[in-house]
């Protein structure tokens, strides 16, 4: 059993703010305040220390194919940040592609304890469960890519929703995966033939009346039906163009919430040459849309200056960044399924786009009032790091060192622009939200960012005083960069893995994926479609259960269709 | 009472089919069907019965082996790893963490294949696919440097020339150019074969470049390819549907080397702003792909790698294995699943003989032989499971058929790390 003694709770999910309190862990689990404590309870300190639940981040890209292209891609990007093996703990290398245990690593040091990769496509999603299974000290779950998927656009075409559902659900639990990806609907399927879609109602080459928006409903239909516990996952078209704002407030319209999430939304966000600008945001737009629908939530993917590597699904995307700065370039289609791309960026604060950028994502943030409709995320490592998201922090809480940062942009950019403006700082309740409880919530792990009596016993604490001994310099805790930075304690699972900021424990996280159950005469069909389209055999395509020894199925709430 | 396992996958070579047939009985293989026959041998040389560990001549227990590995690792200063292409992704894990702990150097075979296929990606990047896109996509194949008809000889008929999509007719939906600098059974069957002067491909991939992008080219030939021939394969390239390149050691292991397969790359990448083309190296052991992944997912780098300092450094040329050896920098070694003791060059393997050597090998190789210890172990597909990554990066699941009677690669690789870390 542990105590973690007398810190300042933040717990928004029970309406925890900032109140000095106790929070007792036992058997894994956070646990009520026992009428006699055990002789042998750990005590953790946490005396004018900030108590937090441990952090969730939906949306990051840390283990899997495009990944480890990007960390091959990039021996310039490792050679300065290398980590030396210690005791138990393994050696690593890599600033904004760090290679596997170092991910988990610094993910601990920053006091999250929950990752879910954002894409991989469902033939390579065995490669990313064994980067997971490397990487240490968060539990974790993978999402897969649908948006593209020819059985998918098949039974669109033909109209075929049951066996669009029952495919969905057999390809989840054949990946074992946690929710639907959906990445530039019909796009990557069209960049296969060297283009692209532009709009909702573009249609997908060989896939008669088949749309990006049909793609959109069928998906967000079928992923209601089998109740999934995370809606579809989004990443929409025209990605980076300064027409997205426009697309994406398209978008929200026409999904009408369905409990559907938005990610990354800031590189969704730009406006452009039809409203008289060459690349400016568009966040204003973007956020009215969003809070006019319900049931409908966004992760930033805010932008930090400095290097990034891009890498997603969205093949034409990385190809569009390829032609524009000729930076080395990957692409890979994956048959019958997907695509995408790698490609190094830098985001430069000399630089107008690179700021109007940057200004856009913290817009989203300041907006949009409800926090609980968001996530924050910096897309690791599309806009930056995740290591980097206390420097986010503090810009949210923050006024002043927002100013400090605006005042070193291009002049021309802050032109008219919204951000210098906006006052609102985020105080830790909101933050804990936005990293924590509304991440948890969106992604419908009931366990996860809280402490509440049966949460998973996941609690970071963060000191006032840096964890080498030196009290913090600045006078305002509250919006301290470094309060945030990294953890002085880190309660793991129940395990006191981080201790006095250094880790004393490598632990393996879990794999959440679900299962919605199928009907078996899918499989038929399915063994002669493999047949005819991919190079895998059917009967070797799905994982089996001891490829995963700590895979862990989180129930659904099936809505719709017995099978 | 013979039984049957089906869609059984061979490792043999960097194609993974996945569709074998294979019959057995009593614990041995009797039948291998659909097999190539590279993949017949890697099922039917197998014996899987048990097997002592062969410590300086004699058999001893495992118990006494892994204690002499065990005291081996301990007194070496300099250690190093190497082979990995031909175990699994789970034995690779295990072999790159063994590095680790140990401050070793770890390599693959790698160094002396597609070694300069990595650098050319590190350097230019690599627009790649499947190899289902190819079945169902691709109009236009070009191999350069190979020759799939001996060392990938299902690979036709599984992927580059089979009914796809779009490709119903398999290989007359296709256009096949061959690039070699002499005749082959693969040059036979192509559309088109055009034959290059030995160590002009770098000269000839540029004239191609500089064509697509359509430039003029004044004279009348390079590297032994008239221009005539050149203008027409940049056509061809610039209008096909969807293009894929094939690549081999004709192009890494001549002049040029990394040069070469980066000027290849950057060709692919220049022709997708005309049409659609990918490139696939053609690896060519069953886990050599894995291999670069694992060492870069572990340490951010694929392959050449010291943890000599306590943390992971990228050396091509200094921590590849031939060069580290050939220095005299090593003074153990262990080889996993490879046989550098037949295929290094005559320098490196003296220098190996010289050193103490723990080999894990399934079959008693020429490296078995001479080493200091022998560890037999299972094959991965047989009689052990584990995973592989295909020439393009898919990774398949193999599954054993057989009872295991050895010890996987990866129970021994956690041996001597328990052995290390005591
Ligand atoms: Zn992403």
């Amino acid at each position: 059993m542990i105590r973690i003694r007398g810190g300042k709770v933040y717990d928004p999910a029970n309406g925890v703010n900032g109140e000095i309190r106790d929070v007792w862990i036992d058997g894994g689990k956070v646990v009520a305040a026992p009428a006699v404590a055990p002789a042998d309870v750990e005590i953790i300190e946490a005396e004018g220390m900030i108590v937090f639940p441990g952090g969730v981040d939906m949306h990051t890209h840390v283990a899997g194919s495009k990944e480890n292209v990007g960390r091959k891609l990039r021996p310039e990007d490792h050679r300065d940040h290398l980590r030396s093996r210690k005791g138990v703990l393994r050696s690593g290398s890599g600033y904004t592609v760090p290679s596997t245990f170092l991910s988990g690593y610094l993910y601990a040091e920053m006091g999250y304890t929950t990752v879910m990769e954002a894409a991989s496509a469902p033939l390579l999603a065995r490669h990313a469960h064994e980067e997971l299974d490397d990487l240490p000290m968060v539990d974790k779950g993978l999402l897969v890519t649908m948006g593209n998927n020819q059985f998918i656009m098949d039974c669109i075409a033909k109209g075929e929703k049951e066996r669009l559902r029952h495919y969905v659900s057999w390809l989840l639990e054949a990946t074992r995966s946690y929710a639907i990806k959906i990445v530039n609907p019909g796009g990557v399927e069209n960049w296969k033939w060297g283009r692209n879609v532009a709009a909702l109602d573009d249609e997908v080459i060989g896939f008669e009346g088949v749309t990006p928006r049909k793609i959109l409903e069928g998906l967000a239909e079928a992923s209601r039906d089998l109740g999934l516990p995370h809606g579809i996952h989004v990443h929409g078209l025209n990605l980076g163009q300064p027409r997205s704002a426009r697309t994406t407030v398209e978008t929200v319209a026409g999904l009408d919430g369905r409990g559907s999430h938005l990610c990354h939304l800031q590189f969704l966000s730009y406006q452009g040459k039809e409203e008289g600008h060459a690349f400016r945001s568009g966040a204003r737009s973007v956020a009215e849309a969003v809070k006019t629908v319900r049931d409908l939530t966004f992760d930033v993917g805010q932008v930090v200056f400095g290097q990034a590597t891009t890498m997603t699904s969205d093949g034409p995307l990385e190809f569009a960044l390829h032609q524009m700065t000729g930076h080395k370039w990957v692409n890979d289609d994956v048959e019958a399924e997907s695509g995408g791309g790698v490609l190094p960026v830098l985001y430069d604060r000399k630089s107008r786009i690179g700021a109007e950028q940057w200004m856009t994502g913290l817009e989203l943030f300041l907006l949009v009032d409800d926090p609980w409709r968001m996530a924050l995320t910096t897309d690791h490592p599309n806009g930056g790091p995740f290591f980097c998201y206390p420097q986010v922090i503090r810009l949210l809480m923050d006024r002043d060192y927002r100013a400090e940062v605006l005042a070193s942009l291009p002049p021309k950019a802050l032109e008219g622009s919204l951000l210098p403006d906006l006052m609102r700082e985020y105080d830790l309740f909101e933050i804990a939200i936005i990293t924590r409880a509304a991440p948890a919530r969106i992604l419908g792990l009931t366990e996860k960012g809280h402490l509440g009596v049966g949460a998973d016993g996941d609690v970071a604490i963060y000191d006032r005083v840096n964890v080498d001994g030196t009290a913090c310099r600045c006078s305002r805790f509250q919006s301290c960069r470094r309060a945030l930075s990294r953890v002085r304690h880190l309660v793991k699972g129940g395990r006191w893995v981080v201790r006095d900021g250094q880790i004393v424990e490598e632990v393996k996280g879990r794999t959440f994926y679900v299962a919605p159950g199928f009907d078996a005469s899918l499989e038929d069909h399915l063994k002669d479609y493999f047949e005819r389209t991919y190079t895998v055999a059917f009967d070797n395509y799905a994982m089996v259960d001891e490829e995963l020894p700590l895979g862990e199925v989180i129930p659904c709430r099936r809505r719709n269709g017995s099978f | 009472m013979s039984e049957r396992t089906e869609n059984v996958v061979c490792t043999f070579c960097g194609c993974l089919c996945d569709d074998l047939v294979v019959e057995h009985e009593e614990g041995r293989i009797v039948k291998v069907l659909k097999a190539c026959a590279n993949g017949q041998g890697h099922f039917r040389e197998y014996d899987p019965s048990p097997r002592l560990p062969r410590l300086e001549g004699r058999d001893v227990s495992w118990d006494e082996a892994y204690s002499a590995a065990g005291e081996i690792l301990r007194s070496s200063r300099s250690p190093l790893i190497y082979g990995l292409s031909s175990a699994v992704t789970e034995a690779q894990r295990r072999a790159v963490e063994l590095a680790d702990r140990l401050g070793a150097v770890v390599d693959s075979t790698s160094s002396v294949c597609h070694g300069p296929t990595g650098l050319a990606m590190q350097g230019v990047g690599e627009p790649t696919c499947t190899l289902g896109e190819v079945r169902n996509r691709a109009d236009l194949l070009l191999f350069w440097g190979c020759n799939p008809l001996v060392s990938h000889p299902r690979h036709f008929a599984r992927y580059s020339t089979a009914k796809g999509r779009l490709t119903p007719e398999g290989r007359k939906s296709r256009t096949l150019i061959v690039v070699d600098v002499r005749p082959t059974a693969a040059t036979k069957a192509a559309d088109i074969f055009v034959q290059v002067e030995q160590g002009r491909d770098y000269e000839v991939l540029t004239a191609l470049r500089a064509l697509v992008q359509g430039k003029a080219m004044e004279r009348p030939s390079v590297g032994g390819v008239a221009r005539e021939a050149l203008v027409d394969l940049a056509e061809r390239f610039k209008n096909c549907r969807y293009g894929v390149a094939f690549m081999g050691m004709g192009l890494t292991m001549t002049r040029g080397r990394d040069l070469n397969v980066a000027e290849l790359f950057s060709l692919v990448s220049d022709l997708n702003d005309y049409t659609r083309f990918s490139v696939i190296p053609m690896r060519g052991h069953g886990n050599v792909s894995g291999a670069d992944q694992v060492t870069t997912w572990q340490c951010g780098f694929p392959f050449a790698v010291s943890f000599a300092r306590g943390y992971p450094q990228y050396g091509p040329g200094e921590f590849t294995a031939v060069d580290f050896i050939a220095r005299g920098d090593a003074d153990a070694a262990v080889i996993l699943a490879s046989d550098p003791g037949a295929h290094f060059p005559r320098k490196a393997a003296e220098r190996l003989r010289e050193i103490p050597t723990i080999v894990i090998d399934p079959a008693e190789s020429l490296s078995a032989s001479q080493a200091t210890l022998w560890l037999p172990t299972g094959v991965a597909g047989i009689d052990t499971a584990g995973s592989s990554y295909r020439m393009d990066g898919v990774a398949l699941r193999l599954r054993p058929f057989l009872k295991a009677q050895r010890p996987s690669d990866e129970e021994v690789l956690v041996r001597l790390i328990e052995e290390v870390i005591r």
